[in-house]
């Protein structure tokens, strides 16, 4: 509790008793009054100073007024005790909120501590703790085990396991070795690790991601605006209701039925009114549940940049993807080595014919082993031994086709089906979308014919085919059916690669529609169109990498980044950040923002519905004013409550 | 010019009525106040001096909510 907060606590605790005192003390006319007024007085002067203050500066409709004119027209009216009750429940509700709200925005906050308190610097071969903004550019700082990395560098000497969880929610250790660049908030685990800045603490990752979640509240929701429009007139509404109350009835009674007026008990009905009219419990419950829901999806690596994005993502109807780096790795593999058939069909035994594939993929590695080429690394990565360069020879490479080496002494042709062709090598096309490598070799040297029998030029023959794909996410089928399991009416893919390859990866994941063969430019012009497709209230969600899209991220509804850890341009242009990249994400984002307004749809219902009830009621005398401020102090605890339920996510 | 300033406001009504009365001063743009955060963002109009800009944005918000802060 904060020191102006123990103050009201104390205040309260005091103006209870007294009243109490006052209800058991059997003094009756002006003594009890006096009785009554020093509690009133100890409970709400701050009150009738902000009310007189108020209609100083000519804001006259605000609660303070509106308080202090019920609770005085109470005691005038000669009930001293609901007067006081009243102030003092107002107080306890005030507390109450500030205390939660409070609470609360610790808590969100600690979920998104990813602060570095301080960086360690070697200086006179003593380690110094320093503030991280102190820290030029190039400077080496050590990190100990268990530390936070406080600044992005490169690491100069060490080498560790790093930990991500604070930024991607997801807890799988990292190794970093010498040369490798780490980012800011990422904790090291095990072993020393010195690091040469390469940014300053300003522009760390750090940084950037604390400033977006907490900038994120300013911008606001459809909802937030509503609530705060509403509230604005919500309260001289109240008061004119009440102004009529006070006199309408009676003269309606004085003037037709020709009964008593009976001022006094409308004008108490009124004064029920104006407790009622403070619209707190609904201002403060809605950012509470974004602000809420902003911090749970940080906590999960989701980074929200505003309430209103938190907003779009629950009406979300069409997902479009890119492709590459999206829903697949980005990466080629190699995914499939075919031998030819006779080959394959005279060894048996599985051992062997794994065999017969090793060799097939190593001739092709080896005879690939110069080139920089992706397809040539991925041959490489695939082979997994350590390729003995010496065994290639005679290296010649046909642009656009392929390569023809001496391998182990023997004639091999690497490449595509145009090197076939040209080679007049008869091979079996593969029909598997990718890129497919052929391989054809001279065949071994048989020792039954004789070596003078030996055709001079050696027939090349085709050996078999390797493919190599761009490998799909694990888990970008599942996100997809997740995503239509809650509600995705529409999903896209988009790509600049062949046909042939994003109708295979459309139809293995479940995509409704695919453009393949796509210019950046026509990816702007195909949102464009499935914008104007949809309705008016679904929401265009586009998933990118955020590296060549950021146009498209611009143009569609909301803009989803993902695999943004350490990629500023990522984080610049999308409305919602993937900091890991995982495709579930999205599904996981809609969600949270769902259950986020949910709540939020749940506590406006509520507490319009309750002060509804309480307003009629008051109107009819039924409720009267404890009554009253028991539901207004009630709707605002249990709409604070029911809005820190956005901070719990099942998975 | 755009700026954040940290604010001291007990209830989300008040940071309303607060952002509303830093709306209408003279000297500035457009007003945004967060009350879970309890930051105010004050772009200002081209051209003037944000201090002076900032002690009227004060002079009105304490006119709303006479218990409010604003660090300047």
């Amino acid at each position: 509790m904060t020191r102006k907060q123990k103050k009201v606590l104390i205040r309260i605790i005091l103006s209870t008793v007294l009243l109490i005192a006052a209800h058991f003390i059997p003094v009756t006319g002006i003594g009890s009054l006096f009785l009554y007024l020093v509690p009133y007085l100890i409970i709400g002067y701050d009150i009738l100073k902000k009310a007189l203050l108020g209609i100083i500066h000519g804001e006259v409709f605000d609660e303070n007024f509106l308080m202090a004119v019920a609770t005085v027209g109470a005691i005038v009216l000669g009930e001293y005790a609901e007067g006081v009750a009243v102030m003092l429940f107002y107080q306890i509700g005030e507390l109450f909120q500030s205390y939660a709200v409070g609470k609360s925005r610790k808590n969100i906050s600690a979920l998104m501590d990813i602060r570095p308190d301080y960086a360690n610097i070697e200086k006179d071969g003593e380690i110094v703790q320093t503030d991280p903004e102190e820290i030029n550019i190039g400077e080496i700082i050590l990190v100990k085990p268990g530390e936070k990395i406080p600044l992005d560098g490169v690491i100069v000497e060490g080498s560790s396991t790093i930990n991500t969880s604070a930024l991607t929610g997801e807890s799988i250790p990292k190794d970093a070795q010498t040369g490798d660049h780490v980012i800011s908030g990422c904790v090291n685990m095990t072993g020393l690790l010195k690091i040469q800045t390469t940014k300053a603490f300003g522009e760390s990752t750090v940084s950037k991601i604390l400033d977006l979640v907490e900038n994120s509240s300013m911008k606001k929701s459809r909802s937030e605006n509503f609530i705060s429009k509403f509230a604005r007139v919500y309260t001289p509404a109240v008061c004119i209701g009440a102004a009529a109350l006070a006199i309408l009835p009676p003269l309606f009674q004085l003037l037709f039925l020709q009964a008593d007026a009976d001022f006094g008990t409308w004008l108490f009905r009124a004064l029920t009114f104006l407790v009622i009219s403070c619209p707190c419990a609904l201002v403060i419950s809605i950012p509470l549940s974004f602000f809420g829901g902003i911090g749970a999806a940080s906590r999960c690596g989701i980074l929200v940049k505003g309430s209103n994005y938190l907003e779009a993502l629950s009406e979300a109807g069409y997902v479009v993807f890119d492709k590459t780096g999206t829903l697949t790795e980005g990466v080629f593999q190699v995914k499939q080595v075919c031998v030819k058939e006779d080959k394959a069909s005279a060894v048996q035994d599985v051992q062997a014919q794994t065999d017969v594939k090793q060799h097939l993929l190593e001739i092709a590695a080896l005879a690939e082993s110069y080139s920089s080429h992706p397809i040539s690394r991925s041959l490489r990565e695939a082979c997994a031994i350590s390729l003995d360069k010496a065994r290639v020879c005679d290296i010649e490479e046909i642009s656009g086709h392929g390569v023809t080496a001496q391998i182990d002494g023997r004639r091999t042709a690497v490449g595509n089906a145009k090197l076939m062709d040209k080679l007049g090598i008869a091979f079996e096309a593969c029909k598997e979308p990718g890129t497919v490598v052929y391989v054809a070799t001279e065949p071994a040297a048989d020792p039954a014919i004789e070596p003078s029998m030996k055709p001079t030029a050696p027939q090349l023959r085709y050996a078999g085919w390797i493919l190599i794909a761009d490998v799909v996410k694990e888990g970008a089928a599942e996100a997809i059916a997740s995503l239509k399991r809650s509600g995705v009416t529409k999903s896209v893919m988009l790509t600049g690669d062949n046909k042939t390859v994003a109708e295979a990866v459309g139809t293995e994941l479940g995509l409704d529609e695919i453009h393949s063969e796509l210019l950046p430019g026509d990816k702007v012009a195909r949102v464009e169109s499935l914008l104007s497709q949809k309705s008016e209230k679904q929401k265009l969600i586009f998933v990118g990498d955020g590296i060549n899209d950021a146009p498209v991220l611009t143009r569609a509804d909301i803009g989803i980044a993902m695999g943004a850890l350490g990629s500023d341009a990522a984080i610049e242009a999308a409305d919602v950040v993937l900091m890991d990249d995982d495709p579930r994400k999205i599904a996981l984002a809609i969600r949270i923002s769902r259950k986020c307004l949910r709540i939020v749809y749940q506590n406006i219902v509520f507490a319009l519905a309750v002060k509804a009830l309480c307003l009629i009621l008051g109107a009819l005398g039924i409720a009267n004013m404890w009554m009253a401020i028991f539901a207004d102090v009630g709707v605002m605890v249990i709409a604070v409550l029911n809005a820190m339920r956005t901070l719990r996510i099942e998975n | 010019m755009e700026k954040t300033y940290k604010i001291e406001v007990d209830c989300a009504n008040c940071a309303q009525k607060m952002e509303v009365a830093a709306k209408k001063t003279d000297g500035v743009a457009d007003a945004t106040v967060s009350f879970m955060t309890q930051k105010m963002k004050i772009s200002f109009e081209d051209g003037v001096d944000e201090k002076a800009v900032m002690k009227k944005v004060l002079k009105a918000c304490r006119k709303v909510e006479p218990d409010c802060e604003i660090e300047i």
